[in-house]
């Protein structure tokens, strides 16, 4: 059918974009992996995200990549204000209300940037969109091999900050047990909103990473977000290398059945790969806790 | 259920049947319709969310197959319309059946199984948009033909009866819910599956009768809404809009009750008319306000109005009992 070369080009940038799936998802697998809830508003905050560094670089003039240094606090700062005031206090902490308050920040977040930006997309222009690094008889894009190695890095940022610092020390504890990090003295309603602003975080990376390529429109974040939660139930929740490895994985499942499938119905290789994990080994491949 | 058990869905339904002859205009005529056709597909969820406890967040894969099963036999097909409402009805129950035997059988539930009715209904959608029997992504255009083999009536007033009859349908079976040894069944899985199963219960069972029950009626919304409006896409007929209309008016009215999402449904999409009312025509803004209701909601009112009716209630009944004694002394 299609030459060696093709397929291996269609894997590679697949394992690419793949990259900032994993990113996207790292930010939902932390929060599931600490608070164990299934956060419905992540698509809704990457598309805030995203729709940040779009005014950024339209109002502003802000490049998109440097843009994450004002987009990255202000998402931090949206996801710990909403845990703290809105999440936690109106759920109570009982896991099916969790769920729906997230689904109904999702409905408010999507619809309101609908409202403030009509259905229109948006794309930022940048010189370097279109650059391809060719490697031997293979052509990469650039953006996507910066968003690969980003998001490297913010893996090991992550891992980094779990494993070596205080506050990675208190999310582990208040993962492990809430009582018992109770007792000792860690603050656990603040150690559940810095998680959910580092879940933030990881999208406002993301955002930045995409838009040089992507585009931007107030229902973008579903598209995403079911990708991610394929990437989260396949690495294994909760699961920090599950997700960089799942959204490798899923980027090139995803670049393959559009070459072999076409576009339209491309996505549905991750789909059944979705339910398949959810129904024969939903605690995923890689089921390690955070 | 005894014959007074069906007092109060007849009150409920005859109130609701008197408001179309009053006289008022056709806006409100569609809206009442359109209430309805969302009240009715709540009504199925509420089956398997309010009273079985298993929240989908996939409905759309019922609505959706409902709505497609009765506009390709009839377009492609030219079979008679009240065929395709009960094709449609029985292939909506044919997904119900098979969503839920996969699901219950891998024993998701909560979260996960939020997440794989979601992603059954994604499936659906990308393949309705993909094939060529279900019109692609340009969709499917059913044939003005007003007549009562069509299931078209020119006069609004008519369509509005037919879909509250359903709607009253949906009540009569939400009551039996609550009065039969089913019901008593499913109620038992939800607050404790293993203790249920413990005293001979086949939570499999129930469920599967509850997610059939369940698609019955959110097929058949998509059935009418298919009729009603004579066309749908993908996204119309498979969106995740539907999904979460069907969610959210249940939860809102108050969900594992007989009424809940009927006025759910009322209350929501009156705020959202009143809100378009008030900030004119932005979209996405009545969505914006049922967000927020919805986490109002759960902060404030658990168990949706109807709970918080009940509770109002008994705090008077309460306060009256509380005073009698001091008026004697």
């Amino acid at each position: 059918m299609y030459s060696t070369e093709i397929v291996l080009e269609a894997v590679l940038n697949g394992l690419l974009t793949g990259g900032v799936y994993a990113l996207v998802a790292l930010g939902l697998t932390l929060v599931y992996g600490v608070l164990h809830i299934i956060n419905f508003a992540h698509g809704a905050l990457l598309t805030c995200a995203m729709f940040m560094v779009w005014a950024a670089w339209a109002w502003l003039g802000i490049d998109p990549y440097a843009a994450v240094l004002v987009v990255g606090p202000l998402m931090f700062g949206l996801g710990y204000g909403m845990q703290r005031l809105v999440i936690g206090p109106a759920s109570r902490h009982d896991d099916g209300n969790i769920l729906l308050v997230t689904l109904g920040l999702a409905i408010v977040l999507e619809n309101a940037l609908l409202a403030g930006f009509k259905s229109d997309t948006r794309t930022v222009a940048t010189d370097y969109a279109l650059e391809v690094v060719s490697i031997g008889p293979l052509l990469l894009s650039q953006p996507r091999l910066v968003g690969f190695a980003v998001t490297i890095v913010m893996t090991a940022l992550l891992w980094l900050v779990l494993n070596r610092t205080d506050i990675g020390k208190a999310i582990r504890a208040v993962a492990r047990e809430k009582t018992g990090a109770r007792l000792v003295g860690i603050d656990v309603d603040h150690v559940y909103a810095v998680t959910f602003g580092i879940g933030c975080v990881c999208l406002a990376v993301a955002a930045s990473l995409l838009m040089p390529t992507f585009y931007v429109n107030p229902r973008i974040g579903g598209a995403f977000v079911l990708v991610a939660f394929t990437i989260v139930v396949l690495g294994g929740m909760g699961s920090v290398v599950g997700a960089l490895l799942g959204g490798l994985l899923i980027g090139a499942v995803e670049s393959l059945s559009s070459l072999y499938l076409g576009d339209s119905l491309g996505q549905l290789g991750i789909f059944l790969i979705f339910i398949v994990v959810l129904l024969v080994r939903p605690t995923g491949l890689f089921g390690a806790r955070v | 259920m005894t014959a007074t058990d069906l007092l109060r869905p007849l009150l409920v339904v005859a109130v609701f049947a008197v408001v179309p002859w009053l006289g008022v205009s056709n806006a409100t005529l569609n809206f009442l319709v359109y209430m309805l056709i969302v009240a009715l597909a709540a009504q199925g969820w509420n089956i398997l969310g309010g009273f079985g406890g298993q929240y989908s967040f996939g409905h759309a894969a019922f609505f959706g197959t409902g709505a497609y099963a009765t506009a390709i036999l009839q377009v492609q097909l030219g079979v008679n319309a009240w065929v395709g409402l009960v094709c449609g009805v029985a292939a909506g129950v044919a997904v119900g059946l098979f969503v839920g035997f996969l699901s219950f059988r891998s024993g998701l539930r909560g979260s996960y199984f939020a997440l794989v009715t979601l992603a059954f209904a994604e499936v659906f959608r990308v393949v309705a948009n993909a094939a060529g029997f279900t019109g692609g992504a340009a969709g499917l255009l059913i044939r003005l033909e007003p007549g009562v083999a069509t299931l078209q009536f020119a006069d609004r007033r008519i369509t509005c009866m037919l879909v509250l009859g359903f709607v009253g349908l949906g009540l009569v079976i939400s009551t039996w819910l609550t009065r039969s040894r089913f019901g008593a069944h499913l109620i038992a899985v939800r607050e404790n599956e293993q203790a249920a199963e413990a005293l001979g219960v086949d939570p499999m069972r129930v469920k599967l009768g509850a997610i059939a029950l369940s698609a019955a009626l959110t097929a058949l919304a998509g059935c009418l809404y298919a009729q009603y409006f004579l066309f749908i896409d993908a996204t119309i007929a498979y969106g995740p809009w539907i999904s979460v209309e069907a969610l959210l008016a249940p939860l809102v009215g108050g969900a594992g009750t007989v009424f809940g999402p009927l006025i759910g449904a009322l209350a929501l999409h009156g705020l959202g008319e009143a809100t378009k009312g008030i900030a004119g025509s932005v979209p996405g803004i009545d969505l914006v306000v049922f967000g927020v209701v919805l986490i109002l909601v759960i902060a404030f009112l658990p168990g949706g109005l109807m709970g918080g009716l009940a509770r109002l209630a008994g705090r008077l009944r309460t306060i009256a009992r509380g005073r009698r004694p001091a008026v004697e002394a």
